[in-house]
């Protein structure tokens, strides 16, 4: 298969940046996209020009690394999956693909394809936590959970912190990504202890970083790579307000 | 704890949320206030002279214009913060998400054309009675030179809405309306968390049902006293 790529290329955080055109030709049906960006990356270097740079680890879906908005969707056309999991056979043979970087001011572009997604560690830092005692470990079954309340814990869970969902908004908002996180934790006991001074210090941190105000669109999980469900927002408001309330 | 309402954007949130709420009820009970013209002239103007210019009908519209503001204020500055978090580059390629309806995303713009018929809505009719009143008028010169009192609601709307283009411009002002109620509606339940999976369709349904009452009930009598203008003194309206 042959492809035209228009991929966003900027040298470093304080260049302008802009869209050059490449083409790539005898894809196979079954490269993934990924892998396409390398054999592309491969010519270029022998052609002594400057490789696209592009963030990537597991390459299966789970590490959350790898990003791109792929012709207007984040992780690509496909539902449901990360770009790592996606193949060329998704797309049409001779057609051109747009490749750029998560647009969003809290995640500033490092180089090329490559933003700085440190605003989620630091969210996660301020409260994605849960302290427990140092000592020897506890037994797992120990206090019961309902498998509806594990369940919906595990769902949250499932969030890779891609930094999908605030790359879609157009309010450049990160509450699927905050939910996910407050949610996981407060569907478990072990969680709910420190749930209301989490979900306080998350939503906090993540204004503080200049994320967007949610007005409940839907966008993100449309386009998350876990579908991660909004009604983990509607839980997040309700701890949030519910803690606000207690002061 | 005050402050959480403009510091926090939960807070700002959760203000748009209660605003819009308070807004829907008003506009329920003005849509259910309206029907009663159809019915009877002289029951409207009843209700016309209860709301007219006394203690409690001011107070309601200074708390009704306060709602109309904080709402209108809050969202400007919400937008604005979103556009600033989106950053200066914007994608080169758009795309409608799977399942994100067109009004979600132009609340703002429907937001503003609502407010732009309120204008005119308010020119058209409370310029005309409670604000005349106010100024101790006892009666309102109409543009085609015919003189009616102030507490005539159902003259001022026969008048209106006898017009083509007043009918055109209120059917849009509502369709607009209608838009940013299908979102607007089941937006403010999930804002103060009142949403989950099993909800969603519901809450959707709601919002389609709630948005299309409202719609359909300030249109019918719009489009009611226009359709009676038209067949003028017919003996079977008269
Ligand atoms: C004055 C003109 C208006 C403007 C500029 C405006 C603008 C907005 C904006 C930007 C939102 C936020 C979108 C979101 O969070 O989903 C919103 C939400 C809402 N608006 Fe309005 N609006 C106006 C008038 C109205 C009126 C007259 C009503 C009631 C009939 C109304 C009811 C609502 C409701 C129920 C919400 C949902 C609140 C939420 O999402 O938490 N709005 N409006
Ligand atoms: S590279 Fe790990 S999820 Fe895509």
């Amino acid at each position: 298969m042959n492809f035209t790529l228009k991929i966003w290329r900027q040298k470093d955080a304080h260049s302008k940046g802009e869209f050059k055109e490449y083409q790539v030709k005898d894809i196979s049906s079954d490269t993934s996209f990924l892998e396409m960006l390398d054999i592309l990356n491969n010519d270029l270097v022998h052609k002594g020009e400057e490789p696209v740079a592009f963030d990537h680890d597991c390459r299966e879906g789970i590490c959350g690394m790898c990003s791109l908005h792929i012709n207007g969707h984040a992780h690509g056309p496909s539902q449901a999956v990360t770009t790592c999991q996606i193949y060329m056979r998704q797309f049409k043979d001779g057609q051109t693909i747009v490749v750029e970087p998560w647009r969003s001011a809290a995640f500033p572009v490092i180089k090329d394809l490559v933003v700085n997604r440190g605003a989620y560690d630091q969210i996660l830092q301020a409260g994605g936590f849960i302290s427990v005692r140092t000592n020897s470990v506890p037994d797992g079954n120990a206090i019961p959970i309902a498998k509806a309340d594990a369940d919906e814990s595990m769902d949250a869970a499932a969030c890779v912190g891609c930094g999908a969902c605030a790359a879609t908004c157009k309010n450049g908002s990160a509450m699927l990504f905050v939910a996910a996180r407050v949610s996981s934790l407060a569907k478990l006991p072990q969680g709910r202890v420190e749930g209301a001074r989490r979900a306080k210090a998350m939503v906090a941190k993540m204004d503080e970083l200049g994320f967007g105000n949610c007005t409940n669109t839907g966008a993100c999980q449309a386009e998350c790579p876990k579908s991660i469900s909004i009604a983990h927002i509607a839980r997040l408001n309700r701890e949030f307000l519910c803690a606000k309330l207690e002061d | 704890m005050g402050c959480f309402l403009t510091n926090s954007s939960l807070g700002r949130k959760l203000v748009m949320s209660i605003s819009g709420c308070f807004l829907l009820l008003f506009i329920t009970f003005h849509m259910a206030m309206n029907l009663v013209a159809i019915f009877s002239a002289d029951a409207y103007n009843w209700i016309c002279e209860m709301l007219g210019a006394n203690w409690y009908a001011l107070v309601g519209t200074a708390v009704l214009a306060g709602g109309v503001l904080v709402h209108f204020a809050y969202a400007f500055w919400l937008t604005w913060q979103n556009r600033k978090a989106r950053g200066n580059v914007r994608y080169a390629v758009t795309v409608t998400e799977k399942g994100v309806s067109w009004a979600s995303k132009n609340m703002l713009l429907l937001g503003v054309i609502v407010f732009l018929g309120l204008a005119m809505h308010l020119s058209h009719f409370w310029a005309k009675m409670q604000l005349v009143e106010l100024m101790g008028g006892h009666e309102v010169v109409l543009t085609d030179g015919s003189v009616v009192a102030p507490t005539d609601g159902a003259a001022i709307i026969q008048y209106t809405f006898s017009q083509w283009y007043n009918v055109v411009l209120y059917l849009v002002w509502f369709a607009a309306l209608w838009l940013h109620l299908t979102h607007g509606v089941w937006s403010m339940l999930q804002t103060v968390g009142w949403a989950n999976d099993k909800w969603y369709p519901r809450l959707k349904c709601l919002s389609g049902i709630v948005a299309t009452l409202i719609f359909g009930g300030f249109a019918i009598v719009v489009v009611w006293f226009y359709v009676q203008s038209l067949c003028g003194g017919c003996p079977c309206c008269a």
